[in-house]
């Protein structure tokens, strides 16, 4: 009994010197010199890349609202966060940080004054990005607008309101560093590597998160948090399958939203549309040299069992009625004046993935590929949810699920009742 | 007892060889023609196209878009991306398209003529009809609701750049803008004169005007006015008075 108390005071009292030890958690490098984040033309636009590059304001805009103004919520598993100002107004947006207070939250993750900040804001990545690029980036948003909007104070369930939870999470699962070049790899692999372990933040949504929403090391796919939609494994051959696309058809799919192999929709249509489409040919395809070199898991696929063939037989007509015309009887999708128009869904991974869910929602909800330079009126995919009912999608779905060689497990009724009341937006 | 087990795993051994050809195969060209109706079918599988209008009744309506003025429907596709009007369905299908294209698919639906079924009058009580044709042609002064057809056109077929016809359209989808109106989820461009005029109108007056509206047959030349007849009776940030 006596050994048992002074065991948990001798772990009570290591704990309490971890916690020590590493509160705050943080790091300091300094900038090169002052006119590192100088307003300077060249500072400017490299920072304005770079925050194309980091997608920053898809989640520091609210809809409709003013850029990097925040306001825009995002619902977690925790409760909702909303995404501050970051414009440089000084009562409301981050007009009275310096660079140095800048670095530290995109490295550290902690705002001036010592507040702790939430991961939804992805700071384990952004703390990958090198001081010359967060001072240009800094310089950038400096030379923004300034906009007076107050930020809209988190809404988070007891106990993760609470920074000292926030502390604990920091121990067990954010380490600041800056992105380290791996030498054996060429530069430009090491910049797709930057690029999208870093300000990509790839990993928020293509990596499973665990019960404390901390993302794992690999991009193995996950559902992303509140919102459904699966973001595929980009290490898997059976998933976004990007092992086997050539590295030309990836930066296209990359930059204009659509390739021979597949098209982007949910929320990777916002990614492309607001971030990607804006990348070099460079980086994108640094980027998808990177991701090619995943890796992954090597494991085939189980062969799922066969679906029934009335099921098959239902999908089948109805496929031939509503889909064909445009992705075509054989599966192969279509090319229209040269581009590509209708993605092929043969061989095509985002349909046969374990979780259905994307294959169900897009059948469900239709959409449009996002507006880019390189594909500015995209072909879209008319919404179903109103023409068919539950039995009739997982029919359909279970059919394009299976032919021309797809092979993955039935979808049945009530797996798309359950997406057709999920928010859209 | 193990004859099933090869059985089973025979298509999938098979499915594997199907697939390498797959993937290596370019996306062939079917013939599929390059027009903007053909980019656009997620449109008009709800909107209705020539050949199949859109339903007018039961739990799905959808509001008849061929034919209205191309600056109204490209205020209406900006005013869902930017989440002026709330429907999830329009925001998602808008969310990633840009100006450039909104405004040509505005452009393209403003130039189609749709089949526009009409709701049988005799299926509106007589009064209610009465009111609604009193407030659609006349307004009511005394609650300052100017009549419809002072903006809207004396044919109802809306007027260039921003202003849109009001037959055509299911009633359930006229009673649902009043309805958005007032409780503000449905905003235009300041100042928001339906706002103001759906904020003066009682649940039964929005009945009566929906009644009659959603029983008026499109007239022979469905087209806009080039114009709305000037003053207007109220200022509407859609269709500014003052014109280059």
């Amino acid at each position: 009994m006596k050994r048992a108390v002074i065991g948990l005071v001798f772990l009570a009292v290591v704990a309490a010197i971890v916690v020590a030890a590493a509160w705050p958690r943080a790091e300091f490098v300094p900038a090169s010199s002052s006119q590192a984040w100088a307003a300077t033309p060249d500072n400017l636009a490299r920072g304005a890349y770079l925050a194309r590059a980091g997608d920053c304001m898809a989640c520091h805009t609210a809809r409709g609202g003013l850029p990097y103004a925040g306001g825009r919520a995002l619902a977690t598993p925790f409760g909702t966060v909303y995404a501050p100002n970051i414009t440089p107004d000084a009562q409301t947006g981050i007009g009275a940080w310096s660079a140095d207070d800048f670095w530290h939250a995109l490295h550290n993750g902690i705002a001036p004054g010592g507040r702790l900040l939430y991961p939804a804001f992805p700071y384990p990545n952004m703390t990958k990005v090198t001081r010359a690029d967060a001072d240009a980036l800094y310089a950038y948003l400096r030379s923004l607008a300034p906009a007076r909007q107050p930020n809209r104070l988190h809404d988070l369930r007891f106990p993760y309101d609470r920074q000292i939870v926030l502390a604990g999470w920091r121990l067990l699962y954010f380490k600041p560093g800056v992105y380290a070049p791996q030498p054996a790899r060429g530069a430009d692999w090491n910049r797709g590597a930057y690029l999208v372990e870093g300000l990509g933040h790839c990993a928020a949504c293509h990596s499973p998160r665990n019960g404390l929403g901390a993302t794992g090391a690999r991009l193995s796919g996950g559902q992303i948090p509140a919102i459904g939609w699966y973001a595929p494994a980009l290490d898997a051959d059976n998933e976004a399958g990007l092992g086997n696309w050539e590295q030309a058809h990836i930066v296209q799919l990359l930059r204009t939203g659509v390739a021979p192999r597949g098209a982007v929709f949910g929320p990777m249509a916002e990614v492309v549309g607001q971030s990607l489409q804006y990348l070099t040919e460079a980086d994108a395809g640094a980027m998808a040299a990177y991701l090619k070199s995943l890796p992954g898991a090597t494991e085939p696929r189980r062969p799922a069992a066969p679906p029934e063939e009335n099921v098959m037989k239902a999908g089948r007509q109805l496929y031939e009625h509503a889909c064909a015309d445009c992705h075509g009887a054989d599966g192969r999708g279509t090319r229209i004046a040269g581009q590509p128009a209708y993605p092929p869904l043969a061989g095509n991974g985002a349909l046969t993935m374990a979780d259905p869910v994307n294959a169900i929602r897009i059948v469900l909800n239709g959409g449009f590929p996002p507006a880019t330079a390189g594909n500015p009126r995209p072909f879209g995919m008319p919404p179903y949810s109103v023409q068919l009912n539950d039995a009739e999608v997982a029919a359909v779905v279970t059919y394009v699920r299976n032919s021309w060689g797809n092979a993955a497990p039935a979808v049945t009724p009530p797996e798309v009742n359950r997406w057709r009341a999920v928010p859209l937006d | 007892m193990r004859l099933p087990v090869f059985r089973s795993a025979l298509p999938f051994v098979a499915s594997l060889l199907a697939t390498l050809p797959h993937a290596a195969a370019a996306q062939p060209e079917r013939g599929v023609p390059d027009t903007l109706g053909q980019r656009v079918a997620a449109c008009t599988s709800c909107h209705g196209s020539p050949t199949r209008p859109p339903p007018t009744q039961g739990p799905d309506y959808y509001p008849r878009i061929a034919g209205k003025p191309a600056g109204y429907l490209y205020n209406q596709l900006q005013n869902f991306r930017a989440g002026r009007r709330q429907y999830p369905l329009m925001t998602y299908m808008v969310d990633h398209l840009s100006d450039d294209y909104l405004r040509e698919i505005a452009t393209y639906f403003s130039t189609q003529h749709v089949a526009a079924p009409v709701l049988a009058r005799g299926s509106v009580p007589p009064g209610q009809l009465e009111r609604g044709r009193e407030l659609v042609l006349r307004g009511d002064a005394t609650l300052k609701v100017p009549a419809c057809v002072a903006c809207h056109g004396q044919r109802l077929t809306g007027a260039l750049p921003g202003i849109p016809g009001l037959v055509g359209l299911p009633r359930d989808y006229i009673n649902a803008q009043f309805g958005a109106w007032r409780n503000g989820t449905r905003r235009a461009h300041t100042p928001d004169c339906m706002a103001t005029i759906a904020g003066r109108l009682s649940l039964a007056d929005v009945a009566a005007v929906s009644g009659w509206l959603a029983s008026e047959p499109l007239p022979a030349d469905p087209a806009p006015d080039a114009d709305v007849a000037h003053p207007m009776p109220l200022e509407c940030g859609s269709q500014p008075e003052a014109r280059p």
